[in-house]
C-alpha cells in the first residue's frame, strides 16, 4: 500500500511542478525566451499573496484572485518595457537580463522580508484530507493543486488553439517575420504572453505557499523543477508539461519511499533518463 | 499621383548595400513586374515596401504619404500585403487558420473573405483542416496568396510565386491574378520567369545588382535590351 500511496502523492506533487512549469513553457513556446528568473517571480507572487492576505485580512485563495490581474499587469509591463528590448538573434541578452533579475529579486526580497521562511495560512483546509480507504488519503490542498494544474493547462490549450490571440501566439512562434506581415504587433503579443505566464505564476505561488514554507532564496530550485518538467514533457506542449510535472513528482516520491534522502536525486535521475531516451521529451509539440 | 512610389530607395543588410536608388511607380489597378537574376535585389525591394527592411521614410510613398519607416504590422493595415518567397505558411496552423490570420491586422471590410478565397482556390476548402506541410507546393502557394488576400490589400506584393512549381500549376496560379486585379488590387510581381512576367505585367522593371537597369512596357522592350539589362552584357 505504501507504494500506491507514494504514487498518488507523486501525481499530486506533479500538479505543483506542472504549475511551476506551465508559465515557463508558455513563454518559451511563444518567444523562445528562457526566463531564468521564473522561479523568483513565483516567490515574488507568493509574497504578494501573503501581503494582500495579511493587509486585507483575506483568505489566500481570495488574495490570489486579487493578485492574479496585478501579476498579469506586472508580466505585461516587464516584457513590454524590458524584455522585448533583449530579444533578437542573440540568445545571450535575455539570459543575462533574466539572470540579473533573479539576483535582484532575491536580494530585494531579503531586504524587504528577511530570510525567515513564511507560509500562507488558510485554516482547516491546509490539513483536510479525503480518505479513500485502505490507508490511502489524499490531502485537499494537494488535490486542489493537481485540479488547478489541469484547469490551467485546459485554459491555456483553449487560448492557444481556439482563439484569435492563440493563433497569433502560434504564428509568432512559427515565424516572427511573417507574423508581422499579418499585422501582428509581436511586441504586444510577447507582452500578453508574459502577462498570461504571470497569471499562471500567481496560481503556482498560491499552492507553493499553502503546501510549504518559502523564503526569498527558493526561486532557483523551483526554476529547476520547472525546467525539468518542461523538458520531460516536451517543449511547447502544455499537456506534455503536465505529464512532465507528474513524472518528476512520481520519481521524487518513489525515490523518497525507498530512501528519504533520495527524493531530489530521483527526480533529477528521471529527468536524465528521459533526456537520454527521448531528447525531445515525452510529448513534443509536433505530437500535441 | 501614383498609388505607390519609390524614390531613390536604398536598402542595407548590415554593411552590405542591396539596393541603390531605385525609382519606381505603381498606378491603381496596375500590375508591374520586377525581373532580374538571383541577387539583383528583387526580394529586398518587396521587403522594403512591406516594412521588413527600413530606409528613409520618404523613399517609399503610398498615395503620396511617406511610409518607408513604418513597421511591417502597420504597412499591412495600410493595404499592402506580401506573398513571401517560399510561401512560409505557419506550420502549426491549419490551412484555414493560415487564411484567417491573414485578416488579423486588418479589420477593414472588403471583397476578400474566406469564402471568396475558397472560390478562387477550391482545393483549399477541401484541405481547410490540414496542416500546410501536407499540401503540395502549388496548394501551399495558393494558400499563401489567399492569406495575403484576406487582408483585402490595395497592393499585393508577390515574391517568386512560380518558384519550384510545375508549369501546369504555375498556369493555374497565374490564372488567378486577373480575378485579383479585377477588384482594383494592384500587383507587384517579382519573377525570374521573364516570359510569365511579361504576359501579365502592364510595365516591367529590371534590376541588376541592386540597381534599376531597365524600365518600360513589355511591348516596347526588345529581347536584346532585356537580355542586357538582365545579365549586364
Amino acid at each position: 500500500m505504501g507504494w500506491l500511496d507514494a504514487l498518488i502523492q507523486g501525481v499530486l506533487l506533479g500538479g505543483l511542478y506542472a504549475l511551476f512549469a506551465a508559465g515557463l513553457s508558455l513563454i518559451f513556446g511563444v518567444m523562445r525566451l528562457v526566463n531564468l528568473a521564473h522561479g523568483d517571480f513565483i516567490v515574488v507572487a507568493a509574497y504578494i499573496i501573503l501581503l494582500v492576505a495579511g493587509q486585507l485580512g483575506l483568505d489566500p485563495f481570495a488574495a490570489a484572485l486579487i493578485a492574479l490581474p496585478v501579476l498579469f499587469a506586472v508580466g505585461f509591463a516587464l516584457q513590454h518595457v524590458l524584455l522585448n528590448r533583449t530579444l533578437g538573434r542573440d540568445l545571450l541578452p535575455p539570459l543575462l537580463v533574466t539572470f540579473g533579475l533573479s539576483i535582484i529579486i532575491q536580494n530585494g526580497l531579503l531586504q524587504l522580508f528577511s530570510a525567515d521562511s513564511v507560509r500562507l495560512r488558510s485554516g482547516a483546509i491546509e490539513t483536510a484530507s479525503i480518505a479513500f480507504g485502505g490507508g490511502i488519503a489524499v490531502g485537499v490542498v494537494p488535490l486542489l493543486t493537481l485540479l488547478s494544474a489541469i484547469a490551467v493547462i485546459m485554459v491555456l490549450n483553449f487560448v492557444f488553439y481556439r482563439t484569435a490571440i492563440g493563433q497569433a501566439f502560434r504564428a509568432t512562434s512559427d515565424d516572427l517575420e511573417i507574423a508581422q506581415l499579418m499585422g501582428i504587433d509581436v511586441g504586444r503579443i510577447f507582452a500578453i504572453a508574459m502577462g498570461l505566464a504571470f497569471a499562471v505564476i500567481a496560481i503556482a505561488a498560491l499552492y507553493l505557499g499553502l503546501r510549504a514554507n518559502f523564503d526569498p532564496t527558493i526561486g532557483p530550485a523551483r526554476l529547476l523543477y520547472a525546467f525539468e518538467a518542461v523538458i520531460i514533457g516536451g517543449l511547447g506542449s502544455f499537456w506534455g508539461t503536465l505529464a512532465g510535472g507528474i513524472v518528476l513528482g512520481v520519481a521524487q516520491t518513489i525515490g523518497a519511499h525507498i530512501n528519504p534522502e533520495w527524493q531530489i536525486l530521483s527526480g533529477h535521475l528521471a529527468f536524465l533518463v528521459v533526456l537520454v531516451l527521448r531528447p525531445r521529451g515525452l510529448f513534443p509539440r509536433a505530437l500535441d | 499621383m501614383p498609388l505607390l512610389e519609390t524614390r531613390k530607395l536604398t536598402a542595407f543588410y548590415g554593411d552590405f548595400q542591396a539596393l541603390y536608388g531605385i525609382d519606381t511607380t505603381l498606378e491603381s489597378s496596375e500590375t508591374i513586374a520586377i525581373i532580374g537574376a538571383n541577387g539583383a535585389g528583387k526580394s529586398t525591394f518587396l521587403k522594403a515596401i512591406a516594412g521588413l527592411i527600413h530606409g528613409a521614410a520618404d523613399s517609399i510613398l503610398l498615395d503620396g504619404a511617406p511610409i518607408g519607416a513604418r513597421a511591417a504590422a502597420d504597412i499591412v493595415k495600410l493595404g499592402i500585403a506580401l506573398v513571401p518567397e517560399g510561401r512560409r505558411l505557419f506550420p502549426s496552423l491549419t490551412v484555414e487558420e493560415n487564411l484567417k490570420i491573414g485578416a488579423y491586422g486588418n479589420t477593414a471590410k472588403g471583397a476578400w473573405t474566406l469564402d471568396r478565397v475558397y472560390s478562387l482556390f477550391p482545393i483549399l476548402r477541401e484541405r481547410r483542416s490540414s496542416p500546410p506541410s501536407t499540401l503540395s507546393g502549388g496548394q501551399q502557394q495558393m494558400a499563401a496568396i489567399g492569406r495575403a488576400l484576406m487582408s483585402n490589400p490595395r497592393i499585393l506584393l508577390c515574391d517568386e510565386i512560380s518558384l519550384g512549381l510545375a508549369p501546369i500549376i504555375i498556369a493555374d496560379i497565374y490564372a488567378a491574378l486577373p480575378q485579383i486585379k479585377a477588384d482594383g488590387t494592384s500587383i507587384v510581381l517579382v519573377e525570374q520567369d521573364i516570359v510569365q512576367a511579361m504576359k501579365v505585367a502592364d510595365r516591367l522593371y529590371c534590376f541588376q545588382e541592386g540597381r534599376l537597369s531597365l524600365a518600360g512596357r513589355p511591348n516596347d522592350l526588345t529581347r536584346d535590351s532585356i537580355h542586357r539589362a538582365y545579365f549586364g552584357q
